[in-house]
């Protein structure tokens, strides 16, 4: 089994009035099913209210599970007396790096995972140091995290999970608040720690660029998977996408452009060096 | 009407160990009617500036003049420039306060002198202006999808009827789609009632899209200043400060350095098309 | 950062939330000094011991040892002496009433009088006095919160206070409350400064009308800032609860409380000083006592 399982999985809002009455139901996770590798590198894409930071908590045990089955490094999520097991092999990186950051100095903050779960203080101590270096922040140990940057920040609350060594990192919008180096700062510690250190992501995002590095992308809409494979097979899928209320990048949508053209251009394409290819090739041929 | 700013200079935290030099010798002109867009990284000084074209912050030196007053005069009427000038902060979801939206967008009008029902009229033209639709007009502002909030939050400075609107980052945070709705919106604002805009993004490609003028800022200082195509042929400049161009732009670029002779002035995924095609054509023809 | 706001600009006005900013009680200074490497619970001790020795002693001498102490501290720490005095910015106020408190309602030979008002020879010594022993006393303060970061502040507390858990005081959620409260008050008062100038530039005036208007005034600003505070604790409930906080039960320390040397050193030192302070106290009495013979 895959350090991830998800069996049908359905998670549903409630929201009463004053008397308990329902009122209104949403359903933010319908029949979803999701199987991840340990060492994959997971995108799940989604406009905002689309159920991808629902499936997040619950992959986190944060939510109760009320419908369906799911399985974390093998601790079934349902048996409440995993919780704890599954909070450590499944780590969570949230949206807003201020309101994860415990403590008022980093290193303080990196250890507070470790002292959690009754790590001993000089295993403290080498798991942040280690952490902190993974994540390029070694250096601003001791600061104030209210004086570093949101990408900064965002590393730190990185490091945090790391240092209670999780086997997978589900991170929920990281870069959504962070200007573009922001974000590149924080992809680039995850791609590292997905490749250097074999850790599973599951990268949670509405920023297309971010996806083009996963091994495989799950697409969500009104709380169910409509659409999955590797980003080339997702990217070919150019209207579909824009009807989900997503886009693509523009080198993938001007490729799909010229394709439409009658340019003899090969679906799904990523980056700027294969459409360059692509066309160079047609200019070979005349 | 037009703003002028002459050799404005700002310092933050002056006489203190933080001091910095926010705004160096800033001299700009903004006609009437333009759409701007205002790029800088984190920190380059542009939401400094915003906040001075509005009377939040006053410069150390140098002067600002609204249609040819200057708004330092002794008994020139501040608040009257905060409803000509109306600005819209980064997350402005975040000052929604009223119960109802209807009587939160009223804030302003009312602020303003207007009569209840004056203002109301502002209320329901401005919220229909940025798609509220009405069912949702006396519904709590704190009940909406995130999308919509940010809408409800800029109708609450349209309501001002500003004859200048400046708006930080107004879709950090938002899917594509509702990334696309707001600036949609904008530019449909601009365009039908000549409203002046002035666009902080961080995102090239939307400001390739929709502005006419590119305003660079970095360190406090005007780096470039001119239509879009000018602004982003100085894309390895740009990249250097940690901006950058429009990816089919640098794309374009890439083609050319190999030597396949297009014209890399396009900056949107239509015109880069038909930059291609018509290189293609050019070479079939040949 | 001057922030004017609703017509204000220009007027030199100071508004309340610049005050905010100058409190230092509460804000960390980074730093590797003895200070900061000082347990904390000897901190907590040895500025609990200062303020008594602030109030029990009298005398000239007294005061200049208190100060000598003080400012050796300061040096050791490494702290800018202006952060310190940063801190008595946020309670001029208070000092400027109890100086003219003293100054004026303390009976004594007449020295000048204004009307009503008369300045005694004893008031102007006890609101000189007074105003020497607050700042004092909050300089001191304001050593130890720069020189301790919340989290080791409440450990120290935690620790010393760990026995009334026994019966009943949930001493490891109290601590960990403040530690969490000190870490965002920064925040918040960066979102205050936010939303103002975001109700500003929508026509909000906090300044002008009278104390009724004004308090009506403020709910533009309080009400998002609640909004904002409850949103972020719920976000950071869920963070702690993702990194397997559950408790006090079973935790252990990055950072545990253990006494060194230089814990020790530092109590002798403390001890010393409050010796020398009873020492000088009885050479007061003595020399008051021969001063009116």
């Amino acid at each position: 089994m895959g350090i991830i399982k998800a069996r049908k999985l359905v998670h549903e809002y409630i929201r009463r009035d004053e008397e308990g009455n329902v009122e209104a139901i949403q359903t933010a996770l319908d029949q979803v099913d999701l199987d991840v590798e340990q060492g994959e590198f997971i995108a799940i894409l989604g406009h905002n209210g689309s159920g991808k930071s629902t499936l997040a908590k619950h992959i986190n045990a944060i939510l109760e599970l009320e419908e369906g089955s799911l399985w974390v490094d093998g601790y079934d999520v349902s048996d409440d007396t995993n919780i704890w097991n599954v909070r450590q092999s499944a780590g969570m990186v949230f949206q807003n790096p201020d309101n994860q950051i415990i403590a008022s100095v980093v290193e303080e903050d990196v250890g507070f995972g470790p002292e959690n779960i009754g790590v001993p203080t000089d295993e403290i101590w080498q798991r942040v140091e280690n952490s902190l270096r993974s994540v390029g922040m070694l250096k601003y140990r001791a600061h104030s995290p209210n004086k570093l940057s949101g990408g900064q920040k965002q590393r730190v609350a990185i490091a945090g999970v790391l240092a209670m060594q999780p086997k997978c990192i589900v991170l929920d919008e990281p870069t959504a608040m962070l200007d573009p180096n922001g974000r590149k700062e924080v992809l680039k510690a995850v791609h590292e720690l997905n490749r250097e250190k074999g850790v599973t992501i599951l990268l949670i995002t509405h920023y297309m660029e971010e996806v083009t590095g996963a091994d495989r992308v799950y697409v969500m809409d009104r709380g169910r998977v409509v659409m999955q494979g590797t980003p080339r097979e997702v990217f070919s899928k150019v209207e579909e996408l824009k009807k989900l209320r997503l886009d693509v990048p523009q080198i993938t949508l001007l490729a799909h452009e010229l394709r439409q053209e009658g340019l003899a251009i090969p679906q799904g394409v990523l980056t700027q060096e294969e459409l360059t290819e692509a066309i160079e090739q047609i200019c070979r041929s005349f | 009407m037009s703003i002028i700013l002459d050799k404005v200079n700002y310092v933050y935290g002056a006489g203190t160990a933080y001091e910095a030099q926010a705004l160096k010798n800033v001299s700009l002109k903004i006609e009437d009617g333009e759409f701007i867009g205002l790029i800088g990284h984190t920190g380059s000084g542009k939401s400094t500036l915003i906040q001075h074209l509005n009377g939040l912050i006053r410069a150390a030196s140098g002067g600002i003049y609204y249609n040819g007053e200057d708004i330092y005069d002794r008994d020139y009427d501040m608040r009257g420039l905060r409803s000509k000038v109306g600005l819209v902060f980064q997350y402005p979801e975040h000052q929604l306060f009223e119960t109802t939206i209807f009587e939160d967008v009223c804030f302003g009008p009312l602020n303003q002198g207007l009569s209840k029902k004056e203002a109301g009229v502002r209320a329901f033209e401005a919220l229909n202006c940025v798609g509220i639709p009405e069912e949702l007009y006396y519904q709590s502002p704190f009940d909406l999808s995130g999308g919509q909030k940010r809408r409800v939050a800029i109708a609450g400075v349209l309501a001002m009827k500003p004859e200048v609107l400046i708006l930080d980052e107004p879709t950090a945070g938002l899917d594509p789609g509702g990334r696309d709705e707001i600036l949609d919106q904008i530019a449909k604002m601009h365009r039908e009632q000549g409203i002046t805009v002035l666009l902080v993004s961080h995102c090239m490609e939307d400001i390739a899209k929709y502005v006419g003028r590119i305003i660079v800022m970095n360190q406090g200082e005007v780096l470039f200043d001119g239509a879009p195509e000018k602004v982003f042929e100085h894309y390895r400049e740009l990249e250097a400060i940690g901006l950058g161009a429009p990816s089919v732009t640098n794309f374009l670029h890439g083609l050319l350095e190999r030597g396949l002779p297009v014209n890399a002035r396009a900056i949107t995924v239509e015109a880069a098309k038909h930059e291609i095609l018509e290189m293609i054509a050019e070479r079939k023809r040949r | 950062m001057t922030l004017c706001l609703s017509g204000g600009v220009g007027k030199g006005k100071r508004t309340g939330k610049s005050m905010i900013r100058d409190i230092t009680i509460g804000q960390y200074y980074p730093g590797d000094s003895p200070i900061h490497r000082l347990d904390p619970r000897v901190k907590l001790f040895g500025t609990l011991i200062y303020i008594i020795s602030l109030f029990i002693f009298k005398g000239v001498a007294a005061f200049v040892l208190a100060a000598i102490f003080l400012v050796a501290a300061i040096k050791l720490s490494g702290v800018p002496f202006f952060y310190m005095v940063k801190g008595l910015k946020a309670i001029v106020v208070l000092m400027v009433i109890t100086g003219l408190f003293h100054l004026f309602f303390t009976q004594g030979t007449p020295l000048v009088s204004f009307g009503a008002l008369t300045v005694t020879r004893e008031g102007l010594k006890n609101a000189a006095l007074m105003l020497v022993r607050l700042a004092l006393l909050i300089i001191g303060t304001s050593l130890m919160t720069l020189t301790t970061t919340p989290n080791q502040l409440t450990d120290g507390l935690e620790k010393s206070l760990a026995p009334l858990s026994k019966i009943g005081i949930p001493v490891h959620e109290i601590a960990m409350m403040m530690s969490i409260a000190l870490r965002f008050i920064p925040i918040l008062i960066e979102e205050t400064d936010k939303i103002m100038k975001a109700q500003a530039a929508r026509g909000a005036d906090f300044e002008s009308g009278n104390i009724f208007r004004k308090v009506k005034a403020m709910i533009p600003l309080l009400i998002p800032l609640f909004v904002s505070a409850f949103r972020r604790a719920n976000d950071l409930a869920l963070a702690m609860e993702a990194r397997c906080y559950r408790g006090g039960a079973g935790r252990t320390k990055m950072k545990p409380l253990c006494y060194r040397k230089c814990d020790y050193a530092a109590y002798a030192v403390l001890f010393l000083y409050l010796a020398s302070m009873i020492a000088l106290r009885f050479v007061w009495i003595r020399m008051s006592v021969f001063l009116e013979w």
